[in-house]
């Protein structure tokens, strides 16, 4: 799948045409120096649209929030997010409503999470050195193979996988969730390290080469203490597609007491027979804080990252 | 530089060899590195790929050990068996339909707000945080959870509704709507192609800009005839990832649907019918088929845009 695409008439790109709207927003880049009213006039438009689309990004995850600190009969009654009817019963409720107290789940989740960040650190980080600083034979064959998997769609590989594991008698454990990790299988990691390695300055690793280090400890002594911020964001990254993944846990993990908060949280549709949504609610953001708090913690590192690498 | 534009770098340089060869004096030290990556590669890639292949020709039940019982060859009979199934079709299309509308709808929006919030606008990083939050909850149960209660008989959304005297239906369990509130999903997490997107326009050289202002060009000119073109490679970048993303959801659609695809299989997406098959009917052979189909289909979905970037893909170098 290669194109040779040089000589292109620019701007046929129809599907955006319609952004004439958005002209004016582009372009101006120069801080003007004075603003007609005409100008003033747009930038007001401008936020007050900004905020419609924030408020309506933003209003449902809201909703959830206030919703469990409803009683329940009121959650559907009143929908508003206006109230002073507040309780943390649901929160009392919804812990103890599944076959085990959430604080297995969480415990559960958080294994996970931190054993797959530790093998990407590990794995990805090798790798990545690898690629972005060695010479050797059949490294841009095996480049664009590493590559080409970040695209691969996991399906194709799902089902060896899984006997895999079955063979091996990993069912209902952590590890057919955390081993691949150790292995760099989630390979978007090593293109992130890549990219970050490669912009630092070579002069570095040529001095540390001049003064005799081997491979080894320019990686550990030089390469991984300036690649910080690229293992913050893997880490990062790795916590909350970890915390949020489904369908890993959903095949491998059968029995209770091995389900993460995604698996469990499940449940609450499964046994929605009475209506207590009130406690699936509280679960829900229960399930939700952490990614919140790593969101509020690493937001720079996360959109640095997301940047840099354009997202796999 | 994205992954697709590595490729495409690296396609090239196969093409022009013809240099000096590149001499490799660190051939035992990059493979000692490099090792982990690689039994990774050979146990869970490229072994899995080719056995996944040869499963796909036989018979094989989730519940007997390939190695004490072999799986029997049926040549091309679970492909068969799958083309010969509505479900299956039904399948198919529900995903397609997905795919094309949720995926331009989600860049266009992206692309749209990054125009606005581009050039030092007042509030940026407040804003970019409430754009860019639902990408990162958006793949989690919770959320799925959430949608189904906004999108219910008695949701947030038919709450709003009723203030204008609409009596909106339970979208969920509407064979009609329950896709699209998958989409609306989908698309509410058009924060990640917007950060993107910023990050795009932040690489368009000033001095463009400055250059045709001397020249007399209008905004939209310059919009038309600069931050276009030069954003071109990077829209093109977001919607083959995208479509080969979407193509595999599966979380949103299983949670919405309770695990069923229902209402009616309308939100029977391809991944979910492959894990129902597989898991549940446990016809691993047949899921296996269905995994190489999909496999050809995103690849011709990606072929498809590569050849269609000849005409509208501006690239600067």
């Amino acid at each position: 799948m290669t194109t040779e695409t040089n000589n292109v008439a620019p701007a046929t790109a129809s599907a955006t045409a319609s952004a004439s709207d958005e002209v004016s927003a582009a372009a101006p880049r120069r801080s003007s120096a004075k603003r007609s009213p005409r100008d003033r006039w747009l930038s007001v438009g401008k936020h007050a649209g900004l905020i419609l689309v924030s408020i309506i990004m933003i209003y449902p995850l809201v909703w959830l929030v206030v919703s469990s600190l409803k009683p329940n009969e009121d959650i559907f009654r009143d929908l508003s997010i206006f109230t002073t009817n507040l309780t943390f019963e649901n929160y009392v409720n919804g812990w103890n409503d599944l076959s085990h107290p959430f604080s297995t789940f969480l415990l559960n989740s958080t294994i996970i999470s931190v054993a797959s960040i530790i093998g990407n650190l590990f794995a990805c980080s090798l790798a990545a050195y690898a690629f972005a600083r060695l010479k050797f034979a059949g490294r841009n064959l095996l480049f664009a193979i590493m590559l080409m998997t970040i695209m691969l769609p996991f399906q194709v590989t799902l089902i060896p996988q899984f006997t895999i594991f079955k063979e091996l008698g990993w069912l209902n454990t952590f590890l057919p969730l955390i081993v691949p990790k150790f292995l760099a299988v989630d390979a978007f990691f090593i293109f992130l390290m890549v990219q970050f390695i490669r912009a630092l300055p070579k002069e570095l690793f040529e001095a540390a080469r001049i003064d005799g280090a081997g491979q080894l400890r320019i990686f550990l002594q030089v390469t991984l203490p300036l690649m910080i911020p690229a293992l913050a964001t893997t880490a990062i990254f790795t916590f909350i597609w970890t915390w949020s993944d489904f369908f890993g846990p959903l095949i491998y993990l059968r029995l209770p007491e091995t389900f993460p908060v995604s698996v469990a949280l499940k449940g609450f549709i499964d046994v929605q027979s009475s209506s207590d949504f009130g406690s699936m609610f509280a679960m829900s953001v229960v399930s939700l804080l952490p990614l919140f708090i790593v969101f509020l913690i690493g937001q720079r590192y996360l959109i640095k990252g997301f940047a840099t690498t354009g997202m796999k | 530089m994205s992954s697709l534009g590595e490729l495409r770098t690296l396609a090239r340089g196969a093409r022009n060899r013809g240099g000096p060869r590149e001499k490799h004096p660190d051939n035992r030290a990059a493979y000692l590195f490099l090792a982990p990556w690689l039994i990774g590669l050979l146990v869970f890639t490229a072994g899995p790929m080719v056995a996944s292949l040869y499963l796909s020709f036989t018979d094989y039940n989730l519940l007997q050990s390939p190695i004490a019982n072999p799986p029997d060859w049926i040549g091309l009979g679970n492909y068969a068996a799958m083309f010969a199934d509505p479900d299956f079709w039904n399948s198919f299309e529900v995903t397609v339909i997905y795919v094309l509308v949720s995926v331009p709808l989600q860049l266009v929006l992206a692309l749209l707000l990054a125009l606005v919030l581009d050039k030092g606008l007042r509030g940026l990083t407040i804003y970019r945080s409430i754009f860019y939050l639902p990408s990162l909850l958006g793949g989690s149960v919770a959320i799925a959870i959430l949608w189904r209660q906004v999108f219910g008989k008695d949701g947030l959304l038919n709450g709003f509704l009723a203030w204008f005297g609409i009596d909106g239906p339970g979208w969920i369990g509407h064979p009609d709507y329950a896709l699209g509130t998958i989409m609306v999903l989908h698309i509410w997490t058009f924060g990640s192609p917007l950060i993107i997107f910023l990050a795009g326009l932040r690489q368009i050289p000033e001095l463009y800009y400055e250059a045709a202002e001397m020249d007399g060009a209008s905004k939209t000119r310059r919009f038309f005839s600069i931050t276009l073109p030069l954003l071109t490679p990077i829209i093109f970048f977001n919607l083959v990832l995208q479509i080969i993303f979407a193509f595999q959801n599966f979380t949103q659609a299983y949670v919405v649907s309770g695990g069923t695809g229902g209402p009616n299989d309308a939100t029977m997406l391809y991944t979910l019918f492959l894990y129902r098959v597989g898991f549940l009917e446990y016809d691993m052979g047949l899921a296996s088929a269905m995994a190489w189909f999909l496999v050809i289909v995103i690849g011709a979905f990606t072929a498809f845009n590569f050849w269609l970037s000849k005409y509208w893909v501006f690239y600067d170098d």
